[in-house]
């Protein structure tokens, strides 16, 4: 019973923390963009947090530079249990436009485990709050997403 | 009460980007400020002497999300100039169309976030959907919402249709009305004047000192604007003023920014109005000749310089960039001395930071080493271009 009253409250109010491992800050104003009265990503419980030790969700955007690696990590750490990773945008996914860069290491999924990644350079902030809705909707049917 | 020294960032909820700021506090004030860059260093610079220069125009743009159509337009000018190549007049338009929308949506956005570092989030909600009109008109003629891919080599690659100057008309007027709003907010709203009068002075010569670029040295009353200064694309033509104020402080930033607002209005209305006929581009060579050449636009946030030299391949040999967040970063130190801790985001969001595009190499030299020694460009260059090749890098 106690279990099932944790997973409800997580689907309904995914609490993100947003970070920005090295990106052009495209997909990060996108990120945005799906939180404002248009899309109001709220309406699904979505709310930003400033604290990785509040968060349900890490909303990752970037390609890793060298210097943000160890940071990354340790933010991840920080989070409680269970904790679900998405990453926003193509540069995030596999390095995208800055593959070969001497500063990056190319794709968040070398660093920690992703669970959703919704590409697009950027994608555009419906896509984003689609693809939070569809890693919810995975979530709820049970399992890993 | 002790000195305290307070390490925020990389990863902190007042900013957007990693950065870390190390302040060192007597109680509440601030006594000194130190900044610590390099975390989004991507190494861009290096990456464009790997790839054409049609293949550049992409990464020039991914710099910086948000003033993304300043760079490229820097890229294609210098790429330009050395090819000796004059681009329609048409197309010129066109890109001071996107130079303006550009700024409009930059604005909106950091009249958004100053709103939210200071609790005001109505103002972040209200401004951001406006916003959401620039964003449309953007991705109605160019198809994207942020990088927007409109520039070639020699000219742009979509047209503006009768249907779409309409609807830029349109949405300019619903702007003009929204901005009267925000000006009333900035001036009269008690939330803000009380965070924001009197917060992170900058005297005017100071700012000078410090070689402050765009908003930040306008609030400051230094009539700076590479538009007017420098013209490029067809600023030549507009009638605009530049806007300052002396207030020196947030509040003066703040309104800067509101009403420079409604001078992209009105040169958006300019620009649609007598907007030329003809063609939209000129074919280019893909090879560009040996040659250097240099170029300053004014991005939302102040100017944004760019360097090239070519070596008649079809790749740049040298890129350099700099960006006026990197220009701005000194004075902010400057404004954070003797204020209050709870001052201290707003004071950095007021310079409208943009670290994606600024982020450098830093290197920190620990105890003693052996001093450096002072080489000139040249051997430099060498020296890079031999130190990659040792490692199996290709350029
Ligand atoms: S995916 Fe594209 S838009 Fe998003 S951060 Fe990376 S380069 Fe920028």
């Amino acid at each position: 019973m106690f279990k099932g009253l944790v997973k409800w409250a997580r689907i309904k109010s995914p609490w993100i923390l947003h970070m920005n491992c090295g990106s052009c800050n495209g997909c990060d104003i996108e990120i945005l963009a799906a939180l404002i009265p248009r899309l109001d990503a709220e309406r699904f419980g979505v709310l930003l947090k400033g604290s990785p030790r509040h968060a349900d969700v890490l909303v990752c955007t970037g390609p890793v530079t060298k210097q943000m690696k160890e940071r990354l990590k340790r933010v991840y750490d920080q989070m409680p249990e269970p904790k679900f990773v998405v990453v926003v945008g193509q540069c995030g996914s596999s390095g995208g436009i800055y593959q070969g860069a001497y500063g990056v290491e190319g794709g968040i999924d070398k660093v920690i485990p992703v669970n959703a990644y919704i590409p697009g350079c950027p994608p555009r902030p419906d896509a984003i709050a689609d693809g939070l809705i569809k890693l919810l909707a995975s979530i709820a049917k049970g399992g890993n997403p | 009460m002790g000195i305290v020294k307070l390490p925020i960032g990389p990863q902190h909820p007042a900013l957007k980007e990693p950065e870390n700021f190390t302040i060192t506090l007597d109680g509440e004030r601030v006594i000194d400020v130190d900044i610590r860059i390099g975390y989004t260093h991507r190494g861009i610079e290096k990456l464009m002497e790997s790839r054409t220069y049609t293949q550049n125009l992409y990464l020039v743009e991914r710099i910086c999300g948000i003033c993304s159509y300043a760079h490229v337009e820097n890229f294609t000018q210098n790429v330009e100039e050395i090819l000796g190549l004059q681009i329609p007049k048409r197309a010129e338009y066109i890109r001071t169309l996107f130079l303006e929308l550009e700024r409009l949506h930059s604005h909106f956005l950091w009249l958004g976030v100053a709103g939210h570092e200071i609790g005001f989030d109505t103002l972040f909600m209200y401004t951001w959907q406006d916003r959401e009109v620039v964003q449309d008109l953007l991705e109605m003629i160019s198809g994207n919402r942020v990088n927007y891919a409109m520039n070639a080599i020699g000219g742009v690659r979509r047209d503006v249709s009768e249907e779409h100057r309409k609807k830029v008309l349109e949405g300019m007027d619903y702007l003009e009305k929204r901005t009267e709003y925000y000006k009333e907010v900035a001036i009269n709203e008690k939330t803000i004047l009380a965070r924001a009068e009197n917060v992170g002075i900058l005297k005017p010569k100071v700012a000078l000192k410090l070689a402050a670029v765009g908003p930040t040295a306008r609030a400051s009353g230094i009539m700076v604007d590479i538009r007017k200064d420098d013209p490029y694309a067809s600023y030549p033509d507009i009638p605009f003023d530049v806007i300052t104020t002396n207030t020196n402080d947030v509040l003066g930033r703040v309104v800067v920014r509101v009403l420079e607002v409604f001078e992209s209005i009105k040169i958006i209305r300019y620009l649609m109005g007598h907007l030329p006929d003809g063609e939209i581009i000129t074919k280019a060579p893909r090879k560009v000749p040996e040659g250097e050449s240099i170029s300053h636009t004014e991005a939302p946030r102040g100017e944004d310089f760019h360097y090239l030299r070519s070596n008649g391949t079809e790749k740049p040999e040298r890129y350099k960039v700099r960006t006026p967040t990197l220009a701005n970063l000194p004075a902010v130190a400057e404004m954070l001395k003797e204020t209050y801790l709870a001052d201290v985001p707003i004071i950095v969001a007021a310079i409208d930071p943009c670290m994606g595009c600024m982020d450098r190499v830093l290197l920190l030299k620990k105890g003693k080493e052996k001093p450096g020694e002072l080489i000139d460009g040249e051997r430099l260059r060498r020296y890079g271009i031999k130190w990659y090749a040792e490692r199996g890098w290709k350029a």
